[in-house]
């Protein structure tokens, strides 16, 4: 048991070393890139109704971020972008993050995507209530991992 | 209430779990009173779909009736007998607009997996894992329905629900292969599997003006049953050389329209079986492309091909050159039922299209995973277990 603990905190003490060396690494242009990427979904609206007198949807109006609005092309509605005002993780900081679910990126994505739907369908789109699995196992709990960062992630 | 789960890789039981509930204004509640396996399923059932959690309610095909709406359901009340499309659109965004229901924008609440694994996120489908948005699925009592105005259709009066219960998925999804793989009248069409979806996809070209259409399968006693019930030409890929009689029966030309109704889990024959087989065994593929191969092989210069066999990742020795070089259209999509789901109703209520013969076995819930049992080794001619949870 003793060496097992010992064993678990070497390898917490190696992944910590590990991502304050890649943390401390210059910062690739590429990765400079993302922290200032818009991130953007096309509404099937006009301007006017996603912000009408210019107010900004909600939930995007809750979070301290920068927005701005394009008629999309070819009559696909609208364009609604934004982007984290504060300051946004990049390289290896930004996958530990995004691990955690303190990325300010997964906020905004949600908040596009919440406000695309309200504006469409007038309500967010609910998921079924989870039922409790039958079988805890480890690839489980990933998945379980995986799925609460889901709505935040993806290409946006 | 009582439903058939997921418990692990080919492994199913039945459960009891909480009823549903209306959580958006726009569900409803339906009373399933017919639910039917998929070949599709099989693919969750073997493990190839990512994210199932042990406890997953599966199934997507299904009819019912409604027992309940939410404050902003229209064209639905409690009474209505319906069938369901078992993908989910909100018929409001751009691809919902366009016709293209299977690519909606609003109705998977979890599209940050399928985005990072496909570039882009599909519809919510019931019942088809949490990349699909982890919606319960129809082999249960109960289920709610989002959307319902867009998703659930009235059953005309006159058409049996075993009839009308393939107009979920099977039918749509086989009209789509046809008419977005192009059949025109005239046409020579090839359709590779002859379970349910094949089956629909061929008569869908033969309505559609399709002069011949060819359809292959291993199994005699599907393959007899297209031959009857479908009324087209069938080739056993087991005892020919499928691109030798396909040419041999066009002329040499090839047909103008390649279906592909197989998905991740072909068979075939030969060293391709095996080369596949061992590949996906150890996970350095994640799906068996063996009848896409032949059909691009087979189809025509210049000539369609469709997939409407579901696949979840990467294959291997994919022809490209083929493509390329013969010219040829690859499309493929889940179905956009909503856009056909109508017309289809009508052609069964008018006795133009035949559904009910796909319902090979009529079983309880409680039988659940026998009939899986019995549809993934086609057990006593099982083409469609029906599940029927008030019977």
């Amino acid at each position: 048991m003793k060496r097992a603990i010992i064993g678990a905190l070497g390898v917490a003490a190696g992944g910590v070393a590990v991502a304050r060396w890649l943390a401390s690494r210059r910062v690739p242009a590429a990765f400079e890139d993302e922290a200032t990427r818009w991130l953007g979904v096309t509404v099937n609206r006009s301007q006017d109704e996603i912000m009408p007198g210019g107010r900004v949807p909600e939930p995007l109006a809750e979070l301290d971020a920068e927005v701005r609005v394009n008629r999309a092309p070819g009559g696909r509605g609208t364009e609604l972008y934004a982007r984290p005002r504060e300051h946004v993780p990049t390289g290896a900081t930004a996958v530990l993050s995004r691990i955690r679910g303190d990325d300010p990126r997964q906020a905004v994505r949600v908040a596009l995507r919440e406000a695309k739907c309200v504006a469409e369908t007038g309500e967010v789109l609910r998921p079924d209530a989870p039922i409790g699995t039958t079988r805890p196992t480890l690839p489980g709990k990933v998945l379980d991992a995986a799925l609460r960062r889901a709505p935040g992630e993806g290409r946006l | 209430m009582k439903a058939v789960c997921w418990q692990g890789v080919n492994e199913l039981s039945v459960e009891q779990v909480p009823d549903p509930e209306i959580l958006n204004d726009q569900d409803a509640i339906v009373k399933v009173t017919a639910s039917t396996t998929c070949g599709s399923d099989l693919h969750l059932l073997g493990g190839y779909i990512p994210a199932m959690r042990a406890g997953d309610v599966i199934g997507h095909e299904f009819l019912g009736e409604i027992v309940e709406v939410g404050p902003e359901v229209s064209r639905h009340r409690p009474g209505d007998r319906v069938v369901v499309c078992s993908i989910i659109g909100c018929g409001r965004c751009r691809p919902c607009v366009d016709g293209m229901w299977s690519l909606c924008e609003n109705s998977n609440p979890k599209p940050g997996l399928t985005e990072l694994m496909w570039g882009g996120s599909t519809a919510g489908i019931f019942g088809y894992s949490h990349a699909m948005g982890g919606f319960r699925g129809s082999h249960a009592e109960y289920i709610r329905v989002p959307f319902a105005d867009y998703n659930a259709f009235t059953v005309p009066d006159g058409v049996d629900d075993m009839d009308a219960l393939f107009a979920s998925d099977a039918a749509p999804t086989g009209w789509m292969g046809a008419d977005l793989g192009g059949v025109r009248p005239g046409d020579v069409v090839a359709v590779w599997g002859c379970g349910g979806v094949g089956q629909m996809a061929a008569r869908a070209a033969m309505l559609l003006g399709a002069e011949r259409v060819i359809a292959i399968d291993r199994y005699p006693e599907r393959l007899a049953m297209t031959a009857r019930h479908v009324g087209c030409e069938v080739v056993d890929y087991t005892s020919t050389d499928v691109n030798a009689e396909l040419r041999e029966r066009t002329g040499g030309r090839g047909p103008d329209v390649c279906i592909e109704a197989v998905g991740l889990e072909a068979e075939g024959t030969g060293p391709q079986r095996i080369y596949d087989g061992i590949k996906q065994r150890l996970r350095l593929e994640q799906d068996r492309p063996i009848a896409v191969r032949e059909a691009i092989h087979a189809c025509r210069k210049g000539g369609s091909v469709f997939v409407l066999g579901v696949f979840a990742g990467f294959v291997d020795k994919f022809p490209l050159g083929a493509l390329m070089n013969k010219g040829l259209t690859l499309r493929g999509a889940q179905q956009h039922g909503q856009r056909y789901i109508p017309h289809l109703l009508d052609l069964i209520a008018r006795g133009e299209l035949k559904t009910s013969h796909l319902a090979t076995h009529t079983m309880t819930l409680d039988d659940g995973p026998r009939g899986y049992d019995m549809f993934k080794r086609k057990k006593d001619g099982c083409v469609r277990a029906v599940f029927r949870p008030w019977i």
